[in-house]
C-alpha cells in the first residue's frame, strides 16, 4: 500500500458514525477507570476524616476540613515504626536474595550450555505454577523444627535460594544477550564468575530492577507469610498490623484507613518513578510463559 | 580434539552446577522435600505436639465426607467456572480497547486499571469491607442514586461470591498489561487485509485478535485460577469465610485446619488433593488451547 492510498482511505474513515464510536469508547474507558479508582480516593481522603464523618449520611467526599488527627492517633497507638522496621528487613533481604541467586541460576540456565539444561529448566516452570498451600504445612513443620518459628528466618531465607519467577524473567533476559559480547572475555580467559559479574549483570541492570521491584511489593504486601510463620506483636509486619487492628466487632476504621494510606503511598511513589520497569517485567512474564 | 571438546564441556556442565546450587538446594529444601512429605503426612494423623500416627486413607475419606470441604470446593469451582470467565472477558475487553490505535492516552488508562493490583492485599480487603457494607457501604448508596436498592453483599449468602468476583475483576491489571503485550504482537498488516475485505471492528477482534491471542489467554486463565486456589487473605480478612460458610475457599479451609485446628495431616491431605485438580485443570486447558510448548 503506497502512502497516498493510506492517506486517502484515512481520511475516508472519519465519519460521525467514526465518532460515535470514538465517544463511546473512551465512556466505557472512563467509567471503567473511575470504579477502579474509586476505592483510592476513598482511602486518602478517608485518612482526614473523623470516625463519626466517615459512615454520615449523606455521604461526602471531600473532609469537613483536613485534619491529621488520625495520623497522630495512629503513631500513639500502635507502633508504627516498630512494624515499619520489621518489614524494611524482610524486603531488604528479599530483595537482596532474589538478586542473588535467581541472577546465578538465570546464568546457568541462559549462557552455559549442557546437556539436560532445558529439561531442568522445565522444572523451573512446573515450580512457577505450583499452589504454595501445597508446601505450606510441611514448610511450617521444617521451621519449626529449626526453631525458626516467631523469627524473620523463614520470610527471609528461602528468598536466597531462587524464585522461579524471578529466574525465569532473568533467563529471558540474559539469553537475548548475543555470544559476541562474552566471547572476548572468554578468549581472554576469564571466568565464568568474572564475565557474569563484570559484563552480564552491569548489562542487566533493567532486568535487575524490574526482579528487585517484584520482590519488594511480593514483600511489602505479603500476608500469610507473616501470619504463619512470625508470632509476638514485636515481630509483626505492617500487613499484619493492620488485619490485626480489624477487630470483627469494633473494625476501627479511621486508623485503617490511615495506617492503609501509608502502606500504598510508597507503593504508589515506586510505581510511578519506576513505571517502565513494572510494565516490561509483566509484559515479558506472559509473553513466551 | 575431541578430547579437549569434552573436557570443556565437562567442566560447563561443572560451572553450571555451581551457578544454579543455590536454586538446585532451594528446589530441594523448600519445594521437593515439602511436597513429599506433605504427601506423607496426608496418610497420618499429625497434631504437631505428638509424632504422625500412619492412618492410610482415613484423611481422604474424611474429606470427601467433610461438608465444609465440599463447600470450599463448591465454592472455588464457583469461582474458577464463573469469576475466571468474567474476569478473562473483562480483561480482554479492556485491552483490546486500550489497543485502538485511534484512541489517545491509553497509557493513563493503563496505569489507572493497574494501580489496583499494587495496593497491599490486606489494605484491599478493608477498603473493600468498608465499600461493601450493606447500609453505608459507597456502592450501595451509588447503586441507590440510581434508584437500585443494592444486596447485603457479604452479609448475604448469595451476593457473598458475586462480591468476591467484583475484588477479582477489580486487580485485573496484570493481566490487562499482558494481554496488551500479547496484542502489540499482533501485525497490523492483518487488521488492514481484513478491513479491505470488509471485516468490521467485532468480526476482526473474533477472526483475528481472540485466536492470536491464544497462548496468552492460556497463560492469564491459568495465572488466575491457580490465584483463586490459592485465595486466602481476602475471604479470611473480609469474611472469616461467613456467611453460612459461602465464602469458604479452599485455601482458607486449608489454612484453618493446619493452623487454627492443628490437623496436619487433614491439611496435607486437602494440600494433595488441590495439587491433583489444579494439575488436572492445567493439563486439560492446554489440551483445550491445544497450545503444547511452553517455551522454546
Amino acid at each position: 500500500m503506497n502512502s497516498t492510498n493510506q492517506k486517502v482511505s484515512r481520511k475516508r474513515r472519519i465519519s460521525p458514525s467514526e465518532i460515535l464510536f470514538k465517544v463511546i469508547m473512551y465512556g466505557i474507558l472512563v467509567a471503567i477507570a473511575v470504579c477502579f479508582l474509586i476505592p483510592f480516593m476513598f482511602l486518602f481522603l478517608g485518612s482526614f476524616k473523623g470516625e463519626s464523618e466517615l459512615f454520615r449520611v449523606p455521604f461526602k467526599w471531600l473532609p469537613d476540613r483536613f485534619s491529621f488527627d488520625n495520623y497522630v492517633k495512629m503513631f500513639q497507638t500502635i507502633p508504627f515504626f516498630t512494624y515499619l522496621r520489621n518489614t524494611l528487613i524482610i524486603v531488604g533481604f528479599n530483595i537482596a536474595g532474589s538478586l542473588i541467586s535467581c541472577s546465578l541460576a538465570a546464568y546457568g540456565f541462559a549462557r552455559l550450555h549442557w546437556t539436560g539444561r532445558d529439561k531442568v529448566f522445565m522444572i523451573v516452570i512446573v515450580t512457577m505454577i505450583l499452589p504454595y498451600q501445597v508446601t505450606l504445612v510441611p514448610l511450617f513443620l521444617l521451621f519449626n523444627k529449626l526453631g525458626w518459628i516467631g523469627t524473620f528466618l523463614p520470610l527471609i531465607v528461602p528468598c536466597f535460594f531462587g524464585n522461579p519467577f524471578f529466574i525465569f524473567l532473568l533467563r529471558q533476559f540474559f539469553v537475548g544477550v548475543p555470544d559476541e559480547i562474552t566471547y572476548a572475555a572468554r578468549v581472554d580467559g576469564a571466568s565464568e564468575f568474572r564475565i557474569y559479574l563484570s559484563i552480564l549483570m552491569p548489562m542487566a541492570k533493567p532486568a535487575l530492577a524490574t526482579v528487585a521491584i517484584f520482590a519488594f511489593i511480593r514483600s511489602w504486601n505479603d500476608f500469610i507469610g507473616p501470619l504463619v510463620f512470625l508470632s509476638g506483636d514485636e515481630l509483626y509486619t505492617l500487613s499484619l498490623a493492620a488485619s490485626m487492628l480489624k477487630s470483627p466487632l469494633n473494625p476501627n476504621w479511621a486508623l485503617l484507613l490511615t495506617l492503609g494510606s501509608l502502606m500504598v503511598l510508597p507503593v504508589l511513589i515506586l510505581f510511578f518513578i519506576l513505571q517502565k520497569y513494572f510494565i516490561q517485567g509483566i509484559a515479558m512474564s506472559g509473553v513466551k510463559g | 580434539m575431541k578430547k579437549r571438546k569434552m573436557n570443556l564441556k565437562r567442566t560447563e556442565f561443572k560451572h553450571a552446577m555451581l551457578f544454579i546450587s543455590p536454586w538446585i538446594f532451594g528446589v530441594i529444601v523448600f519445594t521437593l522435600y515439602p511436597i513429599l512429605s506433605s504427601l506423607y503426612y496426608s496418610f497420618c494423623e499429625y497434631k504437631v505436639v505428638q509424632d504422625p500416627i500412619f492412618v492410610g486413607l482415613q484423611n481422604y475419606k474424611d474429606l470427601f465426607a467433610d461438608k465444609t470441604f465440599l463447600k470450599a470446593l463448591y465454592n472455588t469451582g464457583y469461582m474458577i467456572l464463573i469469576g475466571v470467565p468474567i474476569t478473562t472477558f473483562t480483561a480482554i475487553w479492556v485491552s483490546i480497547l486500550l489497543n485502538n490505535k485511534k484512541l489517545k492516552y491509553t497509557g493513563v488508562f493503563r496505569i489507572m486499571f493497574f494501580i489496583p493490583t499494587l495496593i497491599p492485599t490486606v489494605v484491599a480487603c478493608l477498603l473493600w469491607v468498608w465499600m461493601l457494607q450493606p447500609d453505608s457501604g459507597i456502592i450501595n448508596r451509588l447503586l441507590g442514586a440510581f434508584g437500585i436498592s443494592g444486596p447485603g453483599w457479604i452479609s448475604s449468602v448469595t451476593w457473598s461470591k458475586p462480591a468476591f468476583i467484583l475484588i477479582m475483576i477489580w486487580t485485573c491489571g496484570n493481566a490487562i498489561i499482558i494481554y496488551l503485550a500479547g496484542l502489540q504482537d499482533i501485525s497490523d498488516s492483518l487488521y488492514e487485509a481484513a478491513a479491505l475485505d470488509g471485516a468490521g471492528f467485532f468480526r476482526q477482534t473474533i477472526s483475528i485478535t481472540i485466536p492470536l491471542l491464544k497462548s496468552t489467554i492460556l497463560y492469564n486463565v491459568v495465572t488466575l485460577i491457580i490465584g483463586v486456589f490459592q485465595w486466602f487473605a481476602e475471604p479470611y480478612i473480609i469474611t472469616s469465610g461467613g456467611p453460612d460458610n459461602s465464602t469458604m475457599f479452599y485455601a482458607l479451609y486449608l489454612y484453618q485446619n493446619a493452623f487454627q485446628f492443628f490437623k496436619m495431616g487433614y491439611a496435607s491431605a486437602m494440600a494433595w488433593v488441590l495439587l491433583i485438580i489444579a494439575m488436572a485443570i492445567i493439563l486439560v486447558l492446554f489440551k483445550v488451547f491445544k497450545f503444547n510448548e511452553v517455551d522454546s
